[in-house]
This record gives structure tokens, sequence and C-alpha cells, in this order.
């Protein structure tokens, strides 16, 4: 091994420029690889960690997954039903306080109730349907960031006004109220509720700002016309990434649909598995070319070192020891290449991190945010090895496989 | 009777092809220990392909080469590898050292490549081939600092280096001038002295004459064996 190290070695060393130029190529395929993944996965995090702060990670509804069948049609295969309405049923989660505290004995967070309903908001002329959400001040802060997303008022402030309520900025803008202002509420019963904003909250996300409003559990629960009706449980976790495992288990154990943050945002995720398979595609792509100039520069070795390959077969050298050479002069070349492409990754990601850009969510200028990760390293640096070996490998076995007797009666 | 090193048994070398060719056709020869064999023909006889036979380096179609008594028709390419690294040094015509390394680096090669010495064992080795050879104040030099009889000798330093039982060369002495050419030979005579077996091509008939054994190939046949001292001997007739 040390021999075929040496051979290598002698080899890329004595063409030192052909050798720079690859380690470049592969340096260059690494660094802005790495940049690339850093830029995604950054701005990819950025995104998702606004879209599970802002919501909650479960919601379990007063819904079932498919509408009952009816008894005759589970009976008789031939019956067919339609335009049949399930009357009588009081809406809401039943015994909702011993089912939350069941959950709360096993999920890995907590859970907080609310009574979720429509109405339409007035105020002068501006007539806006929204969604009101009344909720338990104490319990609400377990399960959502809105007490860090108040912009002005807190959450307690809620019970302070008269049926008081927190609405988002953009539509108290839109609306042309202010803290302490009174909007009219109309709910769907044609039940009338005068309100009182007492504070204004920015979640980040648009089509919240603009249509979510929170009161507590009272004025909800009047605007639905049904006193005492929780209708919606909002679960928090620790760690948001179980929350589908989670939401399958709560659904089992409660019979409500229960709805995980992935399931609610599926077209966005998969937008992002779209995404994330071109940005794949297009590294490989990148890293697979920053690897030519190795297959350039081990052809062109093989090529010149003809003749030694067939002396080095004809002293009884193993032909894969002879091909060996080759591939650790694509792996020295790698190697080094590899190196440098991760400094180079690593301040093309701190340049970007310099570069600020105005983000909409949140109407700040914030520096580009670029996910580190030793993964990126690692893995750009193990799959731009891999290339190059296997660059170095196909001129390699084409080369050692003549046979030797070949070139010498050639050379001879 | 003296142990025999090499032995070659109904050796035939096709080329199959368009046109198929026979290089060799019909071979026997037995070569003991310690003998130095001269082999000798017109240019295009097959002299050779016989010796790339002989030396492992080519695989026969038909017929069998015996290195110290071991059949070698049914190894596998690498295992004759490993053959020719331990028991056959090859001196070509043409030098055949590594560029980039020096007389030194290329000795200890087949050494490094069998891996079965120390590293300063091998270096002490290969200095002491090179001195023995007279090039004990060439050993850092690279090939191309060197003349054409210096880097012949290094070729034939590294054709010993992991003591071989056979040393085959095919016209080693082919590109060198008359003292380069009287030297080298006087090396090969003195290592089949010292008990290796040598196998040589040959054009130049004055040197052949200090072999042995002389054999004469025409058209890939032994046409005529000549023993030293005995005049001629007749082996086997062309047909
Ligand atoms: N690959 C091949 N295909 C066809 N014919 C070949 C091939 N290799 C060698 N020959 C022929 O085989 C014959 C024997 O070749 P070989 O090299 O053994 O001759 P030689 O005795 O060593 O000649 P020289 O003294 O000129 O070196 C020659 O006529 C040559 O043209
Ligand atoms: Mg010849």
């Amino acid at each position: 091994m040390k021999l075929l190290f040496n051979i290598a070695w002698t080899h890329v060393s004595t063409r030192v420029r052909q050798t720079l130029v690859g380690m470049a190529g592969v340096s260059m395929g690494v660094g802005f690889t790495i940049m690339m993944a850093g830029l995604m996965q950054g701005s990819q995090i950025d995104f998702l960690r606004q879209l599970v702060d802002t919501m909650p990670h479960i919601t379990v509804e007063d819904e079932r997954r498919s509408v009952p069948t009816q008894p005759a049609e589970q009976e008789y295969a031939a019956v067919q039903m339609s335009d049949i309405a399930n009357v009588g049923k009081r809406p809401g989660i039943r015994y909702s306080e011993s089912v939350m505290s069941s959950l709360r004995s096993w999920i890995p967070g907590d859970v907080a109730p609310s009574a979720k309903t429509t109405a339409i908001v007035n105020h002068g002329g501006a007539r806006i349907g929204i969604t009101l959400s009344g909720i338990d001040p104490r319990r609400e802060v377990q399960v959502s960031k809105l007490a860090t997303q108040m912009r002005e008022g807190k959450i307690d402030d809620l019970s302070r006004a008269p049926n008081g309520i927190i609405m988002g900025e953009a539509l108290a803008e839109k609306l042309g109220v202010k803290t302490g202002n009174t909007v009219l509420l109309v709910g769907g019963q044609g039940v009338q509720l005068n309100s009182t904003v007492a504070g204004l909250y920015r979640s980040g996300l648009k089509r919240v700002d603009e249509s979510q409003i929170y009161s507590l559990m009272g004025p909800a629960q009047v605007m639905m016309g049904q006193s005492g009706v929780i209708n919606q449980l909002r679960l928090r976790l620790n760690d948001p990434m179980l929350a589908q495992k989670v939401a399958a288990q709560v659904e089992a154990q409660t019979g409500y649909k229960s709805v995980s943050w992935q399931e609610a945002n599926a077209d966005l995720l998969s937008s992002f598995t779209v995404r994330d398979f071109i940005v794949l595609t297009v590294m490989g792509a990148m890293l697979l070319t920053s690897s030519f100039a190795t297959y350039n520069i081990i052809s062109t070795i093989t090529h010149e070192k003809r003749q030694d390959i067939a002396i080095m077969k004809s002293l009884g050298m193993r032909e894969y020891a002879v091909r060996r050479i080759f591939i650790i002069e694509a792996a020295i070349i790698g190697v080094v290449g590899i190196l440098f492409g991760w400094i180079l990754g690593y301040l093309l990601c701190y340049g970007w991190s310099k570069i600020t850009i105005f983000n909409p969510l949140t109407g700040a200028t914030v520096p580009l945010q670029i996910y580190y990760s030793l993964a990126h390293y690692v893995i750009v640096g193990g799959i731009s090895l891999v290339c190059c070996a296997g660059a170095a490998y196909f001129p390699a076995r084409k080369a050692t496989c003549v046979h030797p007797v070949e070139i010498i009666r050639g050379a001879s | 009777m003296t142990e025999v090193a090499l032995q070659a048994v109904e050796l035939v070398r096709r080329i199959e092809g368009a046109v198929s060719h026979t290089l060799v056709n019909g071979i026997d020869l037995a070569v003991s220990k310690g003998e130095f064999v001269a082999i000798t023909g017109p240019s295009g006889s097959g002299k050779s392909s016989l010796l790339y036979l002989l030396g492992l380096l080519d695989a026969p179609s038909e017929g069998e080469v015996m290195i110290c008594g071991q059949p070698t028709s049914k190894l596998s390419e690498s295992d004759r590898a490993d053959v020719r690294l331990t028991k056959c040094g090859f001196v070509f015509q043409f030098h055949f050292l590594l560029p980039e390394f020096t007389s030194l680096d290329n000795v200890l090669l087949p050494m490094r490549a069998a891996g079965r010495m120390a590293e300063a064992e091998m270096r002490e080795r290969g200095l002491a081939l090179l001195d023995s050879l007279g090039l004990a104040e060439h050993a850092n030099k690279r090939p191309n600092q060197l003349s054409g009889g210096q880097r012949q000798r290094v070729a034939i330093a590294r054709a010993l280096a992991n003591r071989p039982e056979i040393i085959v060369a095919d016209e080693p002495t082919g590109a060198l001038d008359t003292a380069s050419t009287e030297q080298v030979f006087s090396i090969l005579r003195n290592i089949a002295d010292k008990g290796q077996t040598v196998v040589v091509v040959t054009h130049d008939p004055a040197l052949a004459a200090r072999a042995d054994r002389r054999i004469h190939i025409v058209d890939g046949k032994i046409a005529e064996i000549t023993e030293r001292g005995r005049g001629e001997l007749v082996c086997e007739a062309v047909s």
C-alpha cells in the first residue's frame, strides 16, 4: 500500500498544474454545493419554524373523518341515500375536560381547549368574515406563541375589557381600528356582540393575521349559540416532528378528527419535496461535473503511463494493485480538493449570511438564514470523493486491463 | 541428473484472428538449475514469444510451462503474477525502468510489491545488488541521468531483486555498445554460475557461444541445440 501511495504521489506531484486544476474543480463543486445546501435548508427551516410556531401542532376538531353511514346502508348493499343531514347532534367535543386530562397524561407536550366559530366583523362600512376562537388565556400560553406575538396589549387584557378581543395587526389596519375601539361581531345565528379590541398580534402568516380573532370562551360560545361548548383542542408538542404520529394516536383514542400541522399544510410541504428533489439533483450534478477534471487527469496519466503499467504488471504486480494507484491519485486530488471546498463553502455561507433581505412575513429586514450543518460537509465531501474515485476507476480499469505483452512488443 | 528449473512441454502459442498465426509451434525444453541458455534465431522466428511463455508473461494455447516442477497452465492471471513476482525476473531490450524513480527505488519495486522484507532490509539488499553490478554511485540517480548500459544493469538488478530461480532476458544487449554488451553478458554469466537459471535471447552468435547451451529457433520450432564445448548436437531437425 505504501508503495502504491508512493507511485501515486510521484505521478500527481510531477504534474502540479494539472493536479491543481483537478483540485480546484473539486473545491468549487464542493464549496458551491455546501453553500446551496446551507441556503436552501436555511430558508426552509426558517420558514417552517415560523409556520410551526404560529400554528398548533395538532388540532382536534369535533368532526369525524367521514360522514356516518345510515343504518339502511349498512344493512343493504343496494341502498343509496343522498341529501341526508345529520340533525339533532349537539356540536362540540364531549367530556372535553376528561379527554384533555387523559391526553395530557401521555402526549409529549400540552393541550388547550378552544371554542371556534365564524363571524363577521363590522366596523364603519367594512364587513369582513373572520374566525373567532374562544380561548383560555392560562392554558393558551402552553400551546401557542400568541403571548410572544402580541404587539399591543397582553392576552390577559381579554378579561379586562368587556367582550375583549385580540386581532391581527393586518386586520386592524384593514378595519381602521385601534386598541380600545369597539367593533360589532355578527355570528351565524344572528347573534350580535359589541367587542372591545383589547390587543393586537402579528403571527407573520398573512392569512392568519387577516382572519383570526381571539376572545375568551364566553363570547365565542355566545356567538355560536352554544354555551359551554368546546369544539376544538389544540396540541403543542415538544418536538413538532412527532405531530403526525401523535395525531394518529389521538384520533384513534378520541375518535375525533386530529389534524397535524403537516397534514394541514400538505400542499406546502409537497412543494418543498419537489423543491428538495430539484435542489438535490442540481447539487448531485454539480458534484459530478466537478469531478470531470479529475477524470480528465486520470485519463491523461493512465494514457501517459501505459508503459509503466505494463512494466509493473510484467514484474508481477497484480492488476487491481496497479489500478489502485490511480484511484489513490484521484483520492489525493479529491481529499485536498474537498478540504479546500469545505473552506470555500464555509466562507460562501458566511458571506451570504451578511446579506440582509426584507421579509414580507415579519415586515423586518433580516439576514439570510443559513443552516450550518456538519452533515452537509460530510455528505457533500463523501459524494465528491465517490465521484472522484469513480472518475478514476473507469480510465484506470481500461488502462490496466491491457496485456503487458502488447505494450512490451510495441515498445521494443 | 541435475534439478530442472524450467521446463516447456509441447508448448504452442497461436494468435487467432482473420489470419491465424502460430508464433510458437510445439517446443519441448528443459533447463537445469544454474544453466545459462541462449536462444537464437532469425527475426520473427518466435524467440520473444517463447520467452514470454517461459516467463509466464503470456499464456500458451497448448502445452505446459513448469517452473521448479510446478505446472502453471491452470493458474489464474493473478496467481501467474505472483509467480512472476517471486520466481521469474525479466530483462527486456528496452530497460523499462519507472522514469520518476531513482535506480534504488526501481530495484526496490519488486521487493516492496512482494512485501516480504522490512524496509531497511530491502534497502540494504537493493544497495548491495546495485553495488555488485558496479552501480553503487548511481543509486540515487533517475533513469534519464544514466547511460544505456547503466540503465540495463539497473534493470538486471531489479530482475534479481526477489531472488528469482529464473532470469529471462530478451535481447538485453540489443541496444548497447560492445563494451556494455560485454559487461551485461558477463553479469548474466555470473548469475548463472551462482546457481540461478538464465535464459537469454540474443542475435549475437559470439555471445550465444558463451552460453552453456544454445537453442536455435526457426519458425517457432527448435531447429538445433548446441552444447558448449561439444560441438553440434542436433536434437530435432526442421521438418
Ligand atoms: N499479435 C500478433 N499478431 C500476429 N502476429 C504476431 C503478433 N505478435 C507477433 N506476431 C508475429 O509472430 C512472429 C514471432 O514474433 P516474435 O516477436 O516472437 O519474433 P522474434 O523471434 O522475437 O523476432 P525478433 O528477433 O525480430 O525480435 C513474428 O512473425 C511476428 O510478426
Ligand atoms: Mg524479439
